[in-house]
């Protein structure tokens, strides 16, 4: 295994893009290494971008927030605007692993090791995150939704790595959220995971995005439940239709950390906690 | 010379108090040394290839590629490790454990090894050995596997104990029954008679050191082996009966142990290092995974048991009786399902009673022993059916066991009259609690439950070894696996009226000690701690030999008084008392070294009683349980280091929530262990729990000359019921299934509403 | 054959210098080539955290970083928190609370805490459990462990505060 840690994205792509076998992007290598020692994968390149500035960092920009692809949990909860603005993605990054994954685990990491039980992923699709795509001679962002294709697979081309993420500044009176659902409190797999991002005018809610986690292959936005809350002041009338819509909305399986009954009735019960918090985050009254 | 193991009532200056532990600092620094720290020079790296189906003949194994690698020193399979067992069945089944033999029995099960120069080199290695499977059908249910159209695992297993004898094998080992009375008889006197059936899944005592080992072979027939283990000298035993090695010319050093739990009293990969190592000419350090440590060592019983309990109206329980079902994976071991008929019913007085315990074979990993094993499935059974009488006959729950409880003279289940015991005291200390009163909120509930294990004595010896400056070595045969060290070198410096900072204790290896059976048992402190006294009260003779000679008077008139020996009478009054530290300075002289030793079979092991409460919340839509409040209370004899039998008592009871709740070895239809680490096989973390409050009882055991019993089993057995009376005190629902995860709460609530679809169907 | 590097790093303020295979990770480069055993593998997997070391102060498991990402770092373990002969309180108190019995996790503990300590020096019985969730016991079911974090806690406040 050949061993890398170029400078800049450029140096990175161009890594990649020669490489004739198996080659990785080591982020924090969270689930890289275990995938190694494992046998599942026996790289011939890895290429660390935990040393190319850009990538180690959280910009502040007009529009909103750029994290670095290397950029690791516990940077970003020391991060206390980017705290302030996305509490949930914080939130839901946070609750990777533990304090030590924190400290290597990203929520690129996360996105490109395409586990339909990502924490962050969620959450940062309900937040309108998108991926900064860097390519040999080509850049393109697209919306986090776009990134995951199936259980361990991406859109991303041969040579293509992404270098951020990117999050809007949230509109006034937005509010987000994310909640999972796991046996132990801690170091444990998402059974179901819920992302709700809002907006609200004199307490109704005028926009809406709901993204669920470890129900399908993928991620998946449940425009259903958004419409379910949109217009409403999160009554109980709104909050069953959201529930409802989420149930409906899953497309699980049965494995060992849960039955596809238990996420389907637990992604309602989840959805109905995550928009109360979204909401509340808003300025609604609770 | 012979000791009274009695009690005496001796009042204590050192015994009781809270020291600092000996190997503390080096524990805090990273100094202290475990199994797999050790290195030797030219040592290999080692390597098991594991068979990664449930069931399988091994058609052929070809190892030829992987043995002309560069770099690859010695390939074994099972034709290395002929049996040398000479009828020995019970070690012919270790045997064929540590290496499969014409089959694989699990998923996990080895098949061949290799050892090479480094680690990369012994992957590579592995990856290069084929082997040539043929599939055979498997069954990893304890149910599924005693139907009679279950594939059978050992066409000489023929069930034992049952009349009449079977024509054709199965996979049952045996029946056994035990009892007393006429539970028929006493089921007609009851006012209510409940019956229920619970099954509890597999669990691993989760150790956080791997097995790990360092085996070291020479041509001459002479071997060492480093290795992190409940029992060196047991180790050494079954080793060189496998080797064919001499035991005296293998030498046992147990590491210091990352936990054990009873994970550590039976051979794993050892054997397998001691054989790659004598093909190889090299020492051979091998370490395993945490993935094989689930799939291939020793975990506990999964069960399915049956319970029926009748009681008069003022809770007289009348006749109950116990069907217990236990799984021992793939191979004849103890008897698990025995030791749980002797358990169940331990902590009452029941005048008509029977258990009857059916031992099992299926297709996964040789069972082993787990704190207090095969009583926490039992008990869960007994504790939680008690329960719902007590709600049958509108009983307060406490009162019915208290009415029911086992005192002196009782008889056992499996026969003995008990002496003095704990239980009653624990429940009455139970109901004088704090806990007890304290208020609950909605959606939460409270249970209490019982727990019983036997302790064990067996072999031990301990030398004492005083030095010339007066400060003492001693040296034990049991290992320390949670502060024992300091226990020992307490009673030591009690005996014999000395300072416990003038003690270094040590855990010898098996050639520098006489045989100590394996740390097991809760044995720990009560029989080293005998044969320690013992020891002392040796060398206390010996002291007073050498002052008599320096003091010139016959040793009679010698009394040995907080560390002094004193000359009595009035004649002797102007002589000097002479301190240990003197008489020591001056023993080249008078003598030579001063020595105490000891070899005993500890008899008269005080059984353990304890009662839990805890406290439970359950969010009603996820059929999630937290643990809010939780206490232990539990009979020790005697403290002799409060701290390390409170944390017992704690460590214990944190295992049985983790099996309540979360911890479950979950199998696959294809027979594959689905959950072989940490983050699916889920122990409690910290922030899953509050503070474990304790209550620590002084009952002595009267076969003790400090009146101890063991404690570090009996709390495992409680919490499993005492929770599952929690759920059903908070929710109005009773959980038969073990562990009470959230998926099967949930089921359980919803067809308590009258739901039929099922959250846990897959 | 895996390709060998030069790594060259500060290992408890030593500066110490290894050649590993590219794939080797940081845990084995410690113990086996820097003999620093005292960083623990438990499951290797990151789920026990008993390879807890800081890397340029973060705390992390050892068994999901490359030893060849060292390289140009600094690395803290178990064996560097005593200074000049002196326990670091933690230490001390871990002792003196009996918060060990096997052993085992006590160095994992002990790293991650100090991280804590380092960060939050007032922490809440809730924010020490919810630090340490990463490293697992097994013996003590974390009760004595919590309390020697919390009273190590207080002792380097008022020290702090002399």
């Amino acid at each position: 295994m050949r061993y890398e840690s170029p400078a800049t994205t450029k140096e990175a792509v161009a890594l990649l893009a020669k490489e004739k076998g198996e080659a990785h992007v080591l982020a924090g290598g969270t689930d890289l290494l275990v995938r190694m020692k494992s046998g599942l994968t026996e790289p011939a390149l890895v290429v660390d971008i935990k040393r190319i500035p850009d990538m180690t960092t959280i910009k502040t920009t007009q529009s909103g927030f750029k994290i670095g692809a290397a950029v690791s949990g516990a940077q970003l909860s020391d991060h206390k605007a980017l705290c302030k603005a996305w509490p949930g993605v914080v939130e839901a990054t946070n609750l990777i692993g533990s304090d030590q994954i924190q400290g290597r685990a990203t929520m690129v990491g996360n996105l490109c090791n395409a586990s339909p039980a990502a924490d962050s992923v969620p959450a940062m699709i309900a937040a309108g995150a998108k991926a900064v795509i860097v390519g040999k001679g080509k850049r393109r962002t697209v919306p986090v939704e776009k990134v995951v294709t199936g259980p361990g697979t991406t859109s991303l081309k041969r040579g293509e790595v992404i270098e951020a993420i990117t999050l809007p500044k949230p509109a006034k009176r937005t509010g987000d959220a994310y909640l999972r659902f796991t046996p132990r409190t801690e170091m444990d797999i998402a059974v179901v995971g819920v992302g709700i991002s809002l907006s609200i005018e004199r307490g109704v809610v005028k926009k809406a995005k709901v993204c669920l986690g470890a129900v399908a292959p993928t991620a998946i936005v449940v425009p259903g439940a958004a419409r379910a809350l949109v217009g409403s002041k999160l009554d109980d009338k709104a909050l069953d239709k959201l529930a409802a819509a989420c149930s409906r909305a899953c497309n699980p399986i049965d494995d060992k950390r849960g039955t596809a009954a238990y996420r389907t009735r637990v992604a309602g019960v989840l959805a109905r906690r995550a928009a109360k918090i979204a909401y509340q985050r808003a300025g609604g009254a609770a | 010379m012979a000791h009274d193991n009695s009690y005496t009532g001796q009042k204590f200056e050192v015994v009781g108090n809270r020291f600092l532990r000996p190997d503390g600092v080096d524990k805090v620094t990273g100094r202290a040394r475990y199994g797999a720290d050790a290195n030797a020079p030219g040592q290999l790296v080692g390597l098991v290839l594991r068979s990664p189906h449930a069931h399988a003949i091994i058609k052929k194994i070809d190892t030829s590629r992987a043995e002309k690698m560069p770099g690859v020193k010695a390939v074994i399979t099972s034709e290395d490790l002929p049996d040398l067992t000479g009828g020995d069945a019970g070690m012919a089944q270790t045997l064929e454990n540590c290496m499969a033999r014409g089959r694989a029995m699990y998923d996990g099960h080895a098949v061949a090894a290799v050892a090479a120069v480094d680690r990369q080199t012994a992957k590579k290695a592995l990856q290069a050995i084929k082997v040539t499977y043929k599939k055979l059908p498997h069954v990893t249910d304890v149910d599924e596997a005693m139907k009679p159209n279950a594939p059978v695992l050992h066409p000489w297993l023929f069930t034992a104990g049952v009349d009449p004898k079977p024509e054709k094998p199965s996979n049952v080992i045996s029946r056994t029954q035990m009892g007393h009375g006429d539970p028929e008889a006493g089921f007609a006197e009851a006012d209510v008679i409940v019956e229920k059936s619970y099954k509890t899944e597999q669990t691993h005592q989760g150790y956080i050191e791997p097995h790990a080992c360092l085996a070291s072979v020479t041509p001459d027939g002479q071997a060492e082996l480093w290795v992190t283990t409940q029992g060196p000298f047991t180790y050494r035993s079954v080793c060189a009966t496998l080797l064919g090695l001499d035991i005296a010319k293998l030498k046992v050093t147990s590491s210091e142990i990352g936990g054990g739990f009873g994970g550590k009293t039976h051979v794993w990969v050892e054997p397998l290092a001691l054989a790659l190592s004598r093909k190889a000419n090299r020492p051979v350090k091998l370490v395993m995974t945490r993935d094989e440590v689930f799939r291939a060592t020793g975990p506990t019983a999964s069960t399915s048991i049956d319970v029926k309990i009748g009681a008069k109206k003022n809770g007289t329980i009348t006749g109950a009786t116990l069907e217990l079902r236990y799984q021992g994976g793939a191979f004849v071991g103890m008897p698990w399902a025995q030791l749980a008929c002797m358990t169940g019913f331990a902590c009452y007085d029941i005048k008509n009673q029977r258990s009857v315990g059916w031992d099992v074979v299926v297709n996964r990993p040789k069972v082993a022993a787990y704190r207090a094993p095969s009583a926490p499935m039992a008990a869960y059974a007994v504790e939680s059916t008690l329960d719902m009488v007590a709600e049958e006959i509108g009983m307060d729950p406490v009162n019915l066991r208290l009415k029911n409880v086992a005192k002196e003279g009782a008889q056992a289940p499996y026969g003995p009259i008990y002496g003095p015991i704990g239980i009653e005291a624990a429940l009455k200390a139970v109901k004088k609690h704090p806990h007890m009163k304290a208020k609950l909120k909605k959606g939460q509930g409270r249970g209490v439950a019982c727990g019983f294990w036997f302790n064990i004595g067996g072999q031990t010896c301990v030398d004492l070894n005083i030095g010339t400056d007066g400060t003492v070595n001693l040296a034990v045969g049991t290992v320390d696996v949670g502060g024992a060290r300091a226990s020992m070198g307490m009673i030591a410096a009690e005996e014999l009226g000395i300072s416990y900072d003038d003690i270094k204790v040590v855990v010898a290896d098996t050639a520098s000690l006489g045989h100590n059976d394996t740390t097991e048992g809760s044995r720990g402190t009560f029989s080293s701690g005998m044969a320690t006294i013992f020891a002392a009260r040796d060398a206390i003779n010996v002291l007073k030999e050498r002052a008599a000679k320096m003091l010139d008077v016959p040793v009679e008139d010698i009394a040995w008084e907080k560390g002094e020996a004193k000359a009595v009478g009035k004649r002797y009054s102007n002589l000097p008392k002479l301190s240990l530290k003197e008489i020591a300075r001056k023993s080249p002289n008078t003598g030579g070294p001063i020595a105490g030793h000891n070899e005993v079979v500890a008899d008269g092991a005080g059984m353990g009683f304890a009662a839990h409460i805890v406290d439970v919340e359950v969010d009603e839509e996820t059929g999630l349980s937290k643990i809010l409040r939780y206490t232990v209370v539990q009979d020790a004899g005697k403290a002799i280091h409060p701290d390390y039998v409170e944390g017992q008592m704690q460590g214990a009871a944190v295992q049985g929530i983790g099996w309540a709740l979360n911890e479950e070895y979950v199998y696959g239809k294809d027979g594959r262990l689905e959950n072989p680490g940490f983050l699916d096989y889920r122990i409690p973390v910290a922030s899953d729990l509050p503070f474990i409050d304790t209550k620590i009882l002084e009952i002595p055991n009267p076969n003790h000359p400090y009146g101890i019993r063991g404690v570090g089993e009996t709390s495992i057995v409680p919490p499993l019921g005492a929770i599952g009376n929690a759920i059903a005190n908070a929710t109005g629902v009773r959980m038969t299934h073990a562990p009470m995860s959230p998926v099967r709460v949930l089921d359980a609530l919803d067809e308590a509403a009258g739901m039929d679809q099922k959250v846990s169907a897959g | 054959m895996s390709d060998a590097v030069l790594v060259t790093t500060k290992v408890n303020g030593d500066v110490v210098e290894y050649a590993c295979p590219t794939d080797e990770v940081l845990l084995d480069s410690l113990r086996d080539r820097v003999g620093l055993t005292g960083v623990k593998e438990g499951c290797g997997t990151g789920d026990c955290g008993a390879c807890s070391v800081t890397i340029d102060g973060q705390l992390v498991c050892a068994c999901l970083v490359l030893g060849v990402e060292a390289d140009g770092r600094e690395i803290g373990t178990v064996e560097g928190m005593a200074e000049e002969g002196e326990l670091h309180p933690l230490q001390q108190k871990f002792i003196e609370h009996a918060a060990l019995q096997c052993g085992i996790c006590t160095p994992g503990f002990l790293v991650a805490a100090k991280a804590l300590l380092d960060k939050n020096p007032k922490p809440s019985e809730n924010e020490i459990r919810y630090a340490l969730a990463g490293n697992l016991c097994r013996c003590t079911g974390y009760d004595k462990i919590i309390r020697a974090v919390q009273d190590a806690a207080k002792d380097m406040r008022k020290s702090r505060k002399r």
